[in-house]
C-alpha cells in the first residue's frame, strides 16, 4: 500500500511503501524481494535522505543489548531511539557521548547522519564514540569499527544509509554524576562579540548560540550564548540534591495542526527573536536546570514543525572554515536582507573532524529554517554558491533541495565516498530521493572504480 | 516477583505488551516456537526493566508438548497472555485443507489446548488470571476473512466459559478484542487512523484491564459499538455485503 510521507520539514512528501522488521529474517526476506530501498528511523531528518519508493522502518527493531553499566557501553538494535537510551542509561550515571537538539531519532539515523551536539568541538561527532556496528549490505552482513572493516564503517557514519542497513550499534557513554547541567547564558550584542565569547569559552564542554538574523546595523548577529556543564552533586540545590540522576517530568505540548502559513511571518519571528533574547534581562544568567531543556527545547512541543504549515520548510545548515569568518557575515547578512524568516538560527563552533563524509569540519556552522515558498529554492542555490565559495559544505540530513554539483564539489572526499558504496551497495540497491539527486545511486554515473585503495581513512 | 507468562511472545502486540508488564516489575516468560528469535527480546526486557525475562520453548500447533511445557515453568506464572494468532491467507484457505487447519488449530484449538492446563492449575491454586487476545473478525463472519473470523469465534466463546468456570474458584479470565491494530500482520492494509490502535495502546489497555478486573476489553471503546451495529445488520442485507 502507497502511503503520503515527509520527513521532518514536510517538504518533500512523497508516496512511498513502507514496511518494518522486527527480526533479522525479516529483514532479510525484504532485502530478497525489493530491488531498491531505503532504511527509515523516526523521520527526524528534514529532508529526502530517508524517502524513496520503498522504505524500510526499524522503529520495530528496537531492542536493547547490553548495557555494561560499570564501562558505560551500551549496544542495541538499530531502531532504538535516544530518549529511549536516555531512560535506561540516566538514573544509572551515564549520558549520551553526542546528541543531537532532539531526542527522538534513532541509533540507526544517528550513525547514518553523524550527528553532531552542542560538544563537538570537545568531544567530536557521533562515530567517535562508536565500538563496533553491524551493517547489512549488498555483500551480506559485515561487522565494521574503526579498526575492522574501516573503509565500510567511515563509509557509514554519516552516509546517509547508501552503504546498507545498519542493524546493530555498540558505542561507549559518558559518565555524569548528576542529571543536571550547570548552565550559563551570556546574551552578545552582535556577530563579532559571539565569535570572540565562543572562543573565550571554548573550554566548556557544551556551547551553542542562538542569532536573531533578522538585526541589522550595530546589532547585526545579536544573539544568546548558551554554555552548560554536567552538574557535580555539589552545585545542585538541596532538593536537586535528592535525586541527582532523576529524569525529567514528562510533559508534552503538542502543536495538533498544520499552522497557517501566515502565522509565521518576518513580524511574528522578529516579536519571537525579541521576546527570547528580552527574557534574559541581564547580560549574563547562571543555573542549574534538568538536561531536558538544556538539550533538547524544542522537544517539549511535539510537531513543532506543523508551525510552519502545509508547505512545510527547509532547514538550512552548513559550515565554513574557521578563517572564514567573513563568509559567515557575508552569508547572514544575504538572509537578514531577504528577510524571509528562520524560527530557528543557531550557531556552533565546530572541532576538527577528520571524516570521510560527515558533515562536520573546524568551523562555523549555522543552520536556519525557511519556510517553502515560491523563489525559496533558487534563493537557497545562491546561498549554496557562496558557501561554496567560502569551502563549505551543507548538511545532507537536513538537504532536501542542493544540487548535485554542489554537493560534488563542496565534500572532499566524495569519490572515494562513492567508490566504497559502490562496492557495498553494488546494485543501487540502498537509493534514496535524496541519493539520486546527488548522483549517488545513479548507476550510469557513479563512479567506476570498485578497487579501493588498501589504506585506510585513519 | 510476580511472573506473566506471554505465548507467542514474538509478535508485536505481544513485545508491547511484555514491555507493560516488565515496566510493572512484572518478571518475564517469552514462550514462542523458535526460542533463538526471542534473545534479543529477553535482553531488552532485562536491561530496560531490571526485571528477569526468561525464554521457552512453545509450539501452539503441537498439542502434545503443551503440557510438558507447562510443567516446566518455574515459577508458574501468576498472569498467562495468549497472544499467538495467525490471520492466514483466507482465499488460499478456502481451498486448501492445510492452510484452513492451521488458521482454526492456531487460533483455537492451539490455544484451547495449552489455557485448559493453565486454567486447571489455577484452578487447583485458586489464583491467577488468564488474558486472551481474540479479534472482533469472531463477532460476525464476513467472506473476507471468516476462516479466521470462525476460530476466533470459538476463542471468543470458550474464553467466555472459561470465565464463567473459573469465577467460582477466584480466577480471572479476561477477553481482549484489539479491533484494528498497526502491526506486521496488518502493515500491507490501509486502516482507518481513527480506529486503529498501536500495539502500545493494546498493551496499556491490557494491564490497565487485568488490573481492574475487567472482562471482556475493547481497546478502543468504540469498537464495542461499532461490533454491535454490524451484528444488528439483518442477515439477508449482511450476506448481500461485500465485507
Amino acid at each position: 500500500m502507497q502511503k503520503r510521507l515527509a520527513n521532518w520539514g514536510n517538504y518533500p512528501v512523497v508516496s512511498c511503501e513502507e514496511r518494518s522488521f522486527s527480526r533479522e529474517d525479516q529483514l532479510q526476506e525484504v532485502l530478497d524481494t525489493q530491488p531498491s530501498l531505503i532504511a527509515r528511523g523516526n523521520g527526524r531528518c528534514y529532508g529526502d535522505a530517508s524517502l524513496g519508493a520503498y522504505s524500510i522502518s526499524t522503529l520495530k527493531y528496537d531492542k536493547v543489548l547490553g548495557f555494561d553499566t560499570g564501562e558505560g557501553v551500551f549496544e542495541c538494535q538499530a531502531g532504538v531511539t535516544l530518549d529511549q537510551i536516555l531512560e535506561i542509561i540516566v538514573p544509572k550515571g551515564w549520558f549520551l557521548p553526542v546528541t543531537p537538539g532532539t531526542k527522538f531519532i534513532t541509533v540507526g539515523g544517528a550513525v547514518a547522519s553523524d550527528v553532531h551536539g552542542k560538544n563537538h568541538h570537545v568531544d567530536g561527532a557521533f562515530s567517535s564514540h562508536i565500538t563496533d556496528m553491524d551493517v547489512i549490505t549488498s555483500q551480506g552482513p559485515v561487522t565494521c569499527g574503526p579498526d575492522q572493516e574501516a573503509d565500510l564503517f567511515w563509509a557509514t557514519c554519516g552516509g546517509m544509509g547508501l552503504t546498507g542497513i545498519i542493524t546493530r550499534v555498540k558505542f561507549r557513554l559518558k559518565k555524569i554524576s548528576t542529571s543536571y547541567i550547570r548552565q550559563r547564558q551570556i546574551k552578545a550584542r552582535n556577530l563579532e562579540e559571539v565569535i570572540r565569547l565562543f572562543e573565550e569559552n571554548k573550554h566548556y564542554t557544551y556551547s551553542v548560540a542562538w542569532i536573531d538574523c533578522l538585526q541589522k546595523g550595530d546589532s547585526f548577529g545579536r544573539s544568546i550564548l548558551i554554555l552548560g556543564e554536567h552538574a557535580s552533586p555539589e552545585e545542585l540545590s538541596a532538593q536537586q540534591r535528592t535525586a541527582p540522576l532523576q529524569l525529567p517530568a514528562k510533559k508534552k505540548l503538542t502543536v495538533p495542526f498544520n499552522l497557517p502559513s501566515f502565522v509565521l511571518n518576518t513580524l511574528t519571528v522578529k516579536a519571537f527573536n525579541w521576546l527570547y533574547y528580552a527574557k534574559n534581562t541581564k547580560r549574563e544568567i547562571n543555573n542549574v536546570v534538568s538536561y531536558e531543556p538544556f538539550f533538547y527545547p524544542l522537544d517539549a512541543f511535539l510537531h513543532w514543525n506543523r508551525g510552519y504549515g502545509k508547505a512545510g520548510f527547509v532547514q538550512y545548515q552548513f559550515v565554513l572554515p574557521l578563517d572564514q569568518k567573513d563568509g559567515l557575515v557575508a552569508i547572514l547578512q544575504r538572509i537578514s536582507d531577504k528577510g524571509w524568516g528562520s524560527f530557528l538560527a543557531v550557531l556552533k563552533v565546530f572541532g576538527h573532524q577528520d571524516s570521510l563524509i560527515s558533515f562536520p569540519m573546524e568551523g562555523y556552522t549555522l543552520a536556519l529554517d525557511f519556510p517553502v515558498r515560491k523563489g525559496l529554492l533558487s534563493f537557497l542555490d545562491e546561498l549554496d554558491a557562496l558557501v561554496l565559495q567560502y569551502g563549505g559544505r551543507i548538511y545532507l540530513s537536513k538537504d532536501a533541495r542542493m544540487k548535485q554539483e554542489v554537493f560534488w564539489q563542496s565534500y572532499p572526499h566524495v569519490q572515494r565516498f562513492a567508490a566504497i558504496v559502490k562496492h557495498y551497495n553494488s546494485n543501487c540497491q540502498f537509493r534514496s530521493l535524496q541519493s539520486d539527486r546527488l548522483l549517488l545511486t545513479d548507476t550510469e554515473l557513479a563512479v567506476n572504480s570498485p578497487k579501493l585503495p588498501a589504506d585506510s581513512l585513519h | 516477583m510476580p511472573t506473566v507468562l506471554i505465548l507467542g511472545a514474538g509478535s508485536d502486540m505481544a513485545v508491547a505488551i511484555a514491555r507493560q508488564f516488565a515496566a510493572e516489575k512484572y518478571d518475564i516468560q517469552l514462550a514462542a516456537r523458535n526460542i533463538s528469535s526471542l534473545q534479543a527480546q529477553q535482553q531488552d526486557l532485562g536491561i530496560r526493566y531490571g526485571i528477569r525475562a526468561t525464554t521457552h520453548a512453545f509450539d501452539a500447533l503441537d498439542f502434545g508438548s503443551h503440557a510438558a511445557f507447562y510443567d516446566s515453568l518455574q515459577p508458574k506464572p501468576d498472569i498467562t497472555v495468549c497472544v499467538f494468532g495467525y490471520l492466514g491467507d483466507q482465499e488460499q484457505a478456502q481451498s486448501n485443507w492445510q492452510e484452513a487447519g492451521r488458521i482454526i488449530h492456531t487460533n483455537y484449538t492451539g490455544a484451547v489446548s495449552i489455557l485448559n492446563i493453565v486454567a486447571n492449575d489455577y484452578a487447583a491454586r485458586r489464583q491467577g488470571a488468564i488474558i486472551g487476545i481474540s479479534s472482533v473478525a469472531g463477532e460476525r463472519g464476513r467472506q473476507s476473512n471468516y476462516l479466521y473470523g470462525s476460530a476466533k469465534a470459538g476463542f471468543t466463546a470458550y474464553l467466555s466459559g472459561l470465565r464463567n468456570r473459573m469465577f467460582h474458584h477466584g480466577v480471572h479470565v479476561m477477553s481482549v478484542q484489539p479491533g484494528f491494530v498497526y502491526t506486521r500482520m496488518t502493515e500491507g492494509l490501509k486502516l482507518p487512523p481513527l480506529l486503529t490502535a498501536q500495539p502500545t495502546d493494546v498493551a496499556t489497555a491490557v494491564v490497565k484491564g487485568v488490573k481492574a478486573r475487567r472482562n471482556v476489553l475493547y481497546v478502543k471503546w468504540f469498537w464495542r459499538y461499532i461490533m454491535l451495529i454490524i451484528k444488528s445488520i439483518p442477515e439477508f442485507i449482511f450476506k448481500k455485503l461485500k465485507l
